[in-house]
């Protein structure tokens, strides 16, 4: 049992004061420009909830928001099960095991701008090596930089291959976590493979496999690098995801007022899935 | 061999593809790289590789981000420790609102920071310093670390602490000479994932930096658009920003796994 210990509060001084300071301040300048106008010059004008508003009520918003869903939901779709697959079929002792896990890891310590440029060389229809392949040995026509759907196959495929490894770990530091002696009961008892998995790997997994979904939500809802750099949002909109849209207004518009309502209400969006992800997943604890 | 081990086997392939490919680019020439398809280098060049190495706008780019993810780790871990500690072993008032709070923190989109970090970080001179940079990735490193601490000291026996105190030991000299011991894996995998983000992440390392502290990545990406398309010099300056990531990952192979799952296995 921990004790009751009001004194404790010293020890988490520090990380309050540091996360405090990085978070609460900009925090604050976001819920300002979101209630004011600005023409330059440091001129501000209260607009009250205007921004927000408009932005509840303009489709560019919606088409952006809808987009990132659906890019969130089919990477989530394809990393849980894909992940949880390789995890089951890698060996569990010798020597191969750090050898997978180290090439497994490999693709997510590449910065993010890299793995985007990277992409990029390896999908160019003319002299990429996945763009040449597609188009002159397979003869089908490819080309991201024209086509939405290549665009959007290729940006998914870029984050499954980016990012499976997280959920291979997580599943398998599960896995390995189960004592020999489940499998030789359930040996005995004649179960199949399927019942070894629904009954015995499968509930060592759940909370790994909780941390690695609320994981692959929160990244893959606030991706901006690796598609910005691969696409830049395009062909048209098709790949502007709501990260990308935002900065685009923020940075590139300087529409600061606008920006930060749509910074508030993506925030409350993240906040709000990921919070129903935490209490759905752990609700049995 | 096993008939299931194909999957990891192809799995594998399918991850070392475009990274082969990387590297493939890294050794041709500009002129092999835009006369056509070569599945290998034809005559091999490390000319993309000697501009790196000699060009300080360049190789100080490495230099730039291997210290402010330094730095971010060194934060990170000494603010987090202490905290782990209280949430691992005591109970305070909020002590569960304060976790997920700062948990909140890990997903804020950086898109929304960007603009007012800069501001702020402006505002109180730390603009274009490496510790702007290392404060700013302390946003979502930190809960992070206290996250994964807080799972690896959960799992250290609450006797530990009292057989210690009933020995006489006072607090730090118990902390740093028996507890620090007893969790080391999981400082080494908080300090990998605090080095792992920070190494990765490009929106706010260049949002706050300008000339003195530019990141790797940053010099990469307005090379891509300023020098024409130099594929092969891109390619190169991407293959040796792997490296780092690499060494790292090979002194934590033993606990990757673990580590991943935050010590809650």
């Amino acid at each position: 049992m921990k004790t009751v210990n009001q004194k404790a509060w010293f020890f988490v001084l520090p990380v309050m004061l540091l996360v405090a300071f990085n978070a609460l301040i900009p925090i604050m300048t976001v819920v300002n420009y979101s209630v004011q106008e600005t023409f330059g010059n440091n001129l501000f004008f209260w607009e009250g909830l205007g921004w927000f508003e408009k932005l509840l009520n303009s489709p560019r918003f919606y088409s952006a928001l809808g987009r990132q869903f659906f890019f969130t939901f089919s990477i989530l779709a394809i990393e849980v099960p894909l992940g949880i697959m390789i995890a089951l079929a890698m060996p569990k002792k010798g020597f191969w095991v750090p050898v997978c896990l180290v090439t497994m890891a490999l693709p997510m310590l590449i910065p993010w701008n890299v793995v985007g440029a990277m992409w990029n060389i390896f999908t160019l229809p003319d002299i990429g090596l996945l763009g040449y392949f597609l188009n002159s040995v397979l003869g089908i026509s490819y080309d991201m930089t024209q086509d939405p759907v290549a665009a959007w196959a290729t940006i998914i495929i870029m984050d499954v291959w980016h990012w499976t490894s997280l959920v291979v770990l997580l599943s398998y530091a599960g896995l390995v976590s189960i004592p020999d002696a489940y499998y030789q009961a359930a040996k005995i008892d004649g179960a199949s493979n399927w019942a070894v998995f629904r009954f015995i790997q499968l509930p060592k997994m759940k909370n790994v496999l909780t941390i690695a979904i609320l994981l692959r939500f929160m990244d893959s809802f606030n991706i901006y690098t690796e598609p910005f750099v691969l696409t830049g949002g395009g062909p048209g909109n098709s790949t502007t995801l709501l990260s990308i849209d935002l900065v685009k207004i923020a940075l590139g518009q300087f529409d600061l007022g606008p920006a930060a309502a749509m910074s508030l209400i993506y925030f409350a969006i993240t906040l709000l899935v990921s919070w129903v992800f935490y209490t759905l997943m752990t609700k049995d604890d | 061999m096993q008939k299931r081990y194909i999957i990891p086997i192809v799995y594998i392939l399918f991850l070392m593809l475009p990274i082969y490919w990387l590297i493939a680019m890294s050794f041709k020439t500009t002129g092999e790289i835009l006369s056509g398809f070569s599945l290998f280098p034809q005559t091999w060049t490390f000319d993309n590789y000697r501009v790196i190495f000699t060009d300080p706008t360049w190789y100080w780019g490495y230099f730039n981000s291997i210290a402010y993810v330094t730095l971010n780790t060194v934060i990170s871990i000494a603010v987090a420790l202490p905290a782990a500690y209280a949430f691992s072993r005591y109970r305070f008032l909020g002590d569960k609102q304060l976790f997920f709070w700062l948990l909140t923190n890990r997903m804020a989109p950086a898109a929304v920071f960007a603009l007012p970090f800069f501001q702020l970080y402006s505002a109180v001179g730390l603009f274009d310093t490496y510790l702007a940079v290392a404060l700013a990735h302390a946003l979502f490193n930190v809960p992070l670390a206290v996250w994964i601490l807080e799972g690896f000291m959960s799992g250290v026996p609450k006797e530990l602490d009292e057989t210690a105190y009933v020995d006489g030991y006072s607090f730090p000299r118990f902390f740093f000479k028996i507890f620090l011991p007893n969790i080391k894996a999981g400082v080494g995998v908080a300090a990998f994932f605090c080095f792992m983000f920070s190494w990765v992440e490009l929106l706010l390392a260049k949002t706050l930096t300008a000339v003195y502290a530019k990141p790797i990545a940053a010099t990469m990406t307005k090379t891509a658009s300023s020098a024409g398309y130099e594929l092969g010099l891109l390619a190169a300056a991407g293959v040796l920003t792997i490296i780092p990531g690499a060494i790292v990952i090979w002194f934590v192979r033993n606990y990757i796994a673990k580590g991943f799952a935050m010590g809650r296995v």
